[in-house]
């Protein structure tokens, strides 16, 4: 299947006139076709006719040229609906282009469509989307994760090469590793988040994802970078992603606290081997203490809610969108609590201590790296839940974040890499997780492994 | 003690009088973990609000016609308008 190759294959293929980039588009529709019913990871599906119209002519020197992709559909897009998976913006249709959109524009590539999401970013498992779930291909009973759970499935069921998710507490993470594909948490600031719709404005982060490592950093590469649109974006250069560093011998910390009791039996198997392998494969590992990272959740889930009570204040029914009360309760909720944080008589005990926390997670973050060069952890405790599980239990829904909440507020980025299965074929991910702007390390230190190991290459049977 | 009614007029979100037991009770469970941030020895430490570095990022204080909407574009998504204007919700009596 053409949509098996990588972005390189691809364009390869397209500049060897192998093939086109009409065939690759013409097979995306015929696997959407078959599964997508099934599946529902888009909102808005582009017309086949006038994408292949649009890229006839296509520029094929370009650096994504016809490689097709699909966008989360929290990035505006001029034109084409856009909905964060809420009924509060079913028919807002954007003026204005985010700009990682612009940027894949001018490189090429072809936009698929958008897909679903938990609203506003609010979940780990796209069950709380009023676009109807999302299935998980290797298991139609289950959830594929969240928010950006529409990426993950669309990558897996070959609808699409890449995808660009967002990430505020798990939100690439968790759905790359219950799809078994690559997702990255970039650093803060790295991508621009202008016409990115804010969840958590100081945690939000747009990032690549797609079945390899290479492609994620093919994808950064054109992402990245400084953007005045967005005040927020940094100023650090943008390295080469793509030239590997001189083989040097990395060392890999592994926080004790989070191998131990709260790990699923077959998650935790996994990752042990996951660092048996790297250190077949030459990469020193250690054991290490990060024990403030157990309140990774209360700080998460009070500092995201209160940033999330402000950012949707704006959605009041008069510019855009329909009333309030078409917020899901789950976001209801996370609007209270952050609204409650805020509060006068609460703020210091809450969202004042939370930020003090904060403070304390950088430093934590930075002290364990001073002695590793990247952090190994797990992505979730758990394998792909059942469909209602985690929506139906809005306390398990929170702690299921445990792994993915620690790093948004230290701003630290996050490589998600597939690691194995369950004996029931559900897909388990790893992370590794490095100082500010050190994502050139997590891939370097991540293709060691995903070179040696070919998890990344399996696929659902649909 | 949260009182989820009092809360959601503060957010203005609609809630309804049937609900409000249930969201109490939800929200109490949230603020029971969250409240577990309170063990953490905290004094003296200043609390980060971003992590960027940057401080007063400014532009220029001139207009980029290129990037202003028409009034048609900012009025396009509006359930109300009426002579070109936002309708909103009456303030004053």
């Amino acid at each position: 299947m053409l949509l098996d190759k990588t972005i390189s294959q691809l364009l390869k293929g397209y500049r060897e006139k192998e093939f086109t980039p009409k065939d690759v588009v013409s097979e995306i529709f015929e696997n959407i076709e078959k599964n997508e019913e099934k599946i529902n990871s888009f909102v808005t599906l582009l017309d086949k006719k006038e994408i292949l119209e649009k890229f006839k002519d296509i520029d094929l020197s370009l650096p994504l040229a016809g490689i097709p992709y699909v966008l989360k559909d929290c990035y505006v897009t001029k034109g084409i609906k856009t909905t964060a998976s809420s009924k509060i913006l079913e028919d807002f249709i954007p003026p204005y282009n985010a700009t990682v959109y612009e940027k894949l524009i001018s490189a090429g590539a072809i936009l698929i469509g958008k897909t679903n999401m938990d609203a506003w970013g609010h979940g780990g498992s796209t069950e709380n989307t009023d676009f109807g779930v999302t299935h998980n291909p290797w298991d139609l009973t289950r959830v594929p994760g969240g928010s950006a759970g529409g990426c993950g499935v669309a990558i897996a069921a070959r609808f699409c090469t890449f995808a660009i998710g967002e990430d505020t507490g798990g939100s690439i993470r968790n759905p790359a590793a219950w799809n078994n594909v690559t997702g990255l948490k970039v650093t803060y600031g790295r991508v621009s988040r202008y016409g990115a719709i804010a969840y958590a404005s100081s945690f939000d982060t747009v990032g690549p994802m797609a079945k390899t490592i290479d492609e994620c950093a093919y994808v950064l590469q054109i992402i990245a970078g400084k953007d005045i649109l967005d005040a927020t974006s940094s100023n650090e250069p943008v390295p080469n992603y793509l030239e590997p560093k001189t083989a040097k011998k990395f060392t890999l910390g592994i926080p004790k606290e989070f191998f131990g009791n709260g790990l699923d039996k077959e998650v935790k198997a996994s990752l042990d081997a996951a660092v048996t392998k790297f250190q077949e494969l030459g990469v020193e590992t250690k054991e290490i203490s990060m024990p403030l990272l157990e309140y990774a959740i209360p700080v998460y889930y009070i500092i995201a809610p209160s940033e999330t009570s402000s950012n949707l204040g704006r959605y009041d029914g008069i510019r855009f969108g329909s009333g309030r009360e078409n917020f899901t309760n789950e976001t209801k909720r996370r609007i209270m609590i952050g609204t409650y944080s805020l509060s006068a008589g609460y703020y210091d005990a809450y969202y004042k201590k939370a930020e003090q926390l904060r403070t304390l997670f950088i430093e934590e973050y930075r002290k364990a790296l001073l002695t590793c060069d990247a952090i190994l952890m797990p992505i979730s405790p758990t394998p792909p839940t059942k469909i209602g599980e985690l929506i139906n239990d809005p306390v398990q829904n929170l702690l299921a974040d445990i792994f993915t909440t620690s790093q948004p507020p230290a701003g630290v980025p996050c490589l998600a890499i597939p690691c194995g299965f369950t004996k029931n074929k559900l897909p388990i991910g790893m992370q590794l997780v490095g100082n500010m702007f050190s994502e050139n390390i997590l891939f370097e230190l991540g293709n060691i492994y995903q070179n040696a190991t070919s998890w990344h290459l399996e696929k659902p049977k649909l | 003690m949260i009182s989820s009614s009092k809360i959601a007029k503060l957010a203005n979100l609609p809630i309804k009088s049937t609900e409000e037991g249930t969201f109490t009770k939800q929200l109490e469970s949230i603020l029971d973990i969250v409240s577990k941030l309170q063990k953490v020895a905290t004094a003296n430490i200043v609390p980060t609000a971003q992590v960027t570095g940057q401080v007063n990022v400014f532009r220029d204080d001139e207009i980029d016609v290129a990037r202003m909407f028409s009034q048609e574009q900012a009025l396009s998504n509006a359930k109300q308008q009426k002579n070109g204007f936002f309708v909103v919700p009456a303030i004053f009596e």
